[in-house]
């Protein structure tokens, strides 16, 4: 064997143990930063508020004899109402979403190319202003006098009068401003459905009501799960949506935890809230990252 | 097509339905239009009398101004900053083969999966127990826990989209690490990584329940908007919630153009 042909096989050995190592090193390094970001600025913020839950009432120190004291006032001082309002108003708004966004995802799929992006890009656009400020405009519009109540009376002399400071507009202000949180998920789901599936199921004599149950929703589950959970996690944190829609009516857990934090300047009861939802949160992420694969979802060839 | 929308009458349906959740998108922002121009105190439509006194209150305002200029600052740095973070984000969430890799995706989704207002009180304790006095540059590290992984994900679909044969290629012909991120990552990542700029200040920019627990003196337009609403509604509150809409538009805008000439160039 010719010198030339032994340095050729030996290079051809080496190269992919360095590749290898290549690979290894640079992973980890260049998720190194966002590692940091998320330890300093979440994991370990939480932790922090999970040790200050068993501090007690009135700490402003986590290091101290632990206790259950805080859990007990929730149940006691029936802070489990704003708790099971939040919870409520999440699982409704979860429900109404579904149902108003599922056709707008079909019909964003049937439209194709620029025009598809043009429009899914206006539904999401109103994302990039703040909720207060489309909050405060849901005011008016439906407040007494507003544009609503205004234009009716005006037309034809009787209105609803006021719409505001009710539970129902609570709520709509909540599906209303989760809304793209629901379709996102929901186009990449349904974007995971090939059209020559549905064609073969067609050509084999499915009914429209088959194709839908059998081919085009299981194939979109897990973009509309992830939809699902992500919007209930999120909506259980609003509170702008109750205090300008709601006025009063109804105290959210999010307004509850707040108050403890600053009037009430109670950071145990506070933390002790913050746990129920970190705990909701958890169980979400963990359901959602169980039933998806990451990569392919977003198209990893 | 879709199972159960195929037929010529459901499509039309589907059109007309697309079409008003449209228009009730925008319904909260037109409303605030014509509120910002009512002359009266209180918004009572019809307007009887218009005027531009809000808009000649709002620019005149010290504290507007200033506002203003917190809100560019934030969304600006948490642009810059979140670009970095999530470029190299990117290449471990898609385009490196490495053990940790299915954790690492997984624990990017945790803080998007998180109420926001909890979080911002959370990082509000945080940095009380830390000693840590509380502004805007404490707010761009709250909204960076939020934005850096969602601008993550933004390129890492760009960096899924490529040919990672090409980086490892000029690796065997003997170019160093440098010459290969200048010359072959950054330029074939280059409009996610614009896309997720523009995405993460526009995010900043219409963020409220980060700021608001964790700017401490310092106020972004959103907060100051909230402390008007709550303290006692006037029309200036329209006037500078339209001001905000329209600049955030207008980034909107300007990017998408940028960003369609960029795509033209490839």
């Amino acid at each position: 064997m010719s010198v030339a042909g032994t340095l050729h096989r030996r290079q051809e050995l080496q190269a992919p143990s360095r590749r290898a190592r290549l690979r290894l090193s640079e992973g980890l390094l260049s998720a190194t930063p966002m590692l940091v970001l998320l330890v300093a600025g979440f994991f370990a913020p939480l932790a922090l508020v999970i040790l200050y839950s068993f501090m007690p009432r009135g700490s402003f120190s986590p290091i101290g004899q632990p206790t259950l004291e805080n859990y007990v006032d929730i149940v006691q001082q029936s802070f489990y109402i704003s708790f099971g309002w939040s919870l409520l108003l999440s699982l409704l708004s979860v429900a109404i979403l579904l149902v108003v966004c599922y056709p707008l995802a079909i019909k964003l799929r049937q439209i194709k190319g620029r025009r598809a992006s043009l429009l899914t890009l206006l539904i999401v656009a109103p994302l990039f202003v703040a909720e207060n400020i489309r909050l405060q405009g849901w005011v008016l519009f439906l407040d007494k006098g507003g544009l609503l109540d205004g234009s009716l009376v005006w037309v034809f002399g009787v209105g609803p009068g006021s719409l505001v400071n009710t539970v129902p507009a609570v709520l709509f202000g909540i599906v209303y401003v989760f809304l793209p949180f629901m379709l996102f998920p929901m186009l990449l789901g349904l974007a995971n459905v090939p059209d020559d599936a549905r064609e073969a199921a067609f050509d084999l004599g499915a009914s429209r009501w088959r194709l839908f149950r059998d081919i085009e929703l299981p194939l979109a589950m897990p973009g509309i799960l992830i939809g699902m959970l992500l919007c209930f996690v999120i909506s259980l944190g609003a509170f702008s949506e109750s205090k300008f829609l709601g006025k009063g009516v109804i105290v959210t857990i999010a307004q509850d935890i707040e108050s403890a934090f600053t009037f009430a300047q109670n950071w145990p009861r506070g933390s002790a809230l913050s746990v129920l939802l970190i705990v909701l949160a958890g169980a979400a992420v963990f359901l959602a990252v169980r039933r998806i694969d990451l990569d392919r979802m977003m198209g990893r060839r | 097509m879709s199972g159960l929308a195929s037929s010529p009458l459901v499509r039309r349906l589907l059109a007309v339905y697309l079409g008003t959740i449209l228009v009730v998108m925008y319904v909260p922002i037109v409303t605030v239009a014509l509120a910002s121009i009512s002359r009266s105190r209180f918004f009572v439509f019809p307007i009887r009398r218009t005027s531009w006194t809000w808009y000649e209150q709002t620019f005149a305002s010290l504290q507007v101004h200033s506002s203003f200029v917190t809100s560019l600052t934030v969304a600006g740095c948490v642009a810059l900053v979140s670009v970095v973070l999530a470029f190299f984000g990117a290449l471990a969430y898609a385009r490196y083969d490495w053990r940790g890799r299915s954790l690492f995706q997984q624990l990017l989704l945790v803080p998007v999966f998180f109420p926001q207002s909890v979080l911002g009180l959370a990082l509000q304790l945080w940095f009380n127990s830390m000693g840590v006095v509380m502004s805007w540059h404490a707010t761009v590290f709250a909204q960076l826990v939020w934005i850096a992984p969602i601008v993550t994900m933004i390129i890492a679909i760009q960096a899924y989209g490529y040919d990672a044969a090409v980086e490892e290629a000029a690796y065997d012909l003997g170019a160093s690490r440098w010459q290969i991120f200048r010359d072959i990552t950054l330029p074939l990542l280059g409009p996610g990584v614009f896309a997720g700029f523009l995405f993460a200040m526009l995010l900043s920019w219409g963020n409220f329940p980060l700021a608001y627990f964790t700017s401490g003196a310092d106020v972004t337009v959103p907060e100051w908007l909230y402390g008007k609403m709550i303290g006692g509604y006037t029309p200036i509150v329209p006037a500078v919630g339209l001001i905000t809409v329209l600049l955030g538009a207008l980034i909107l805008i300007v990017g998408l153009t940028i960003n369609g000439m960029l795509q033209r160039r490839d």
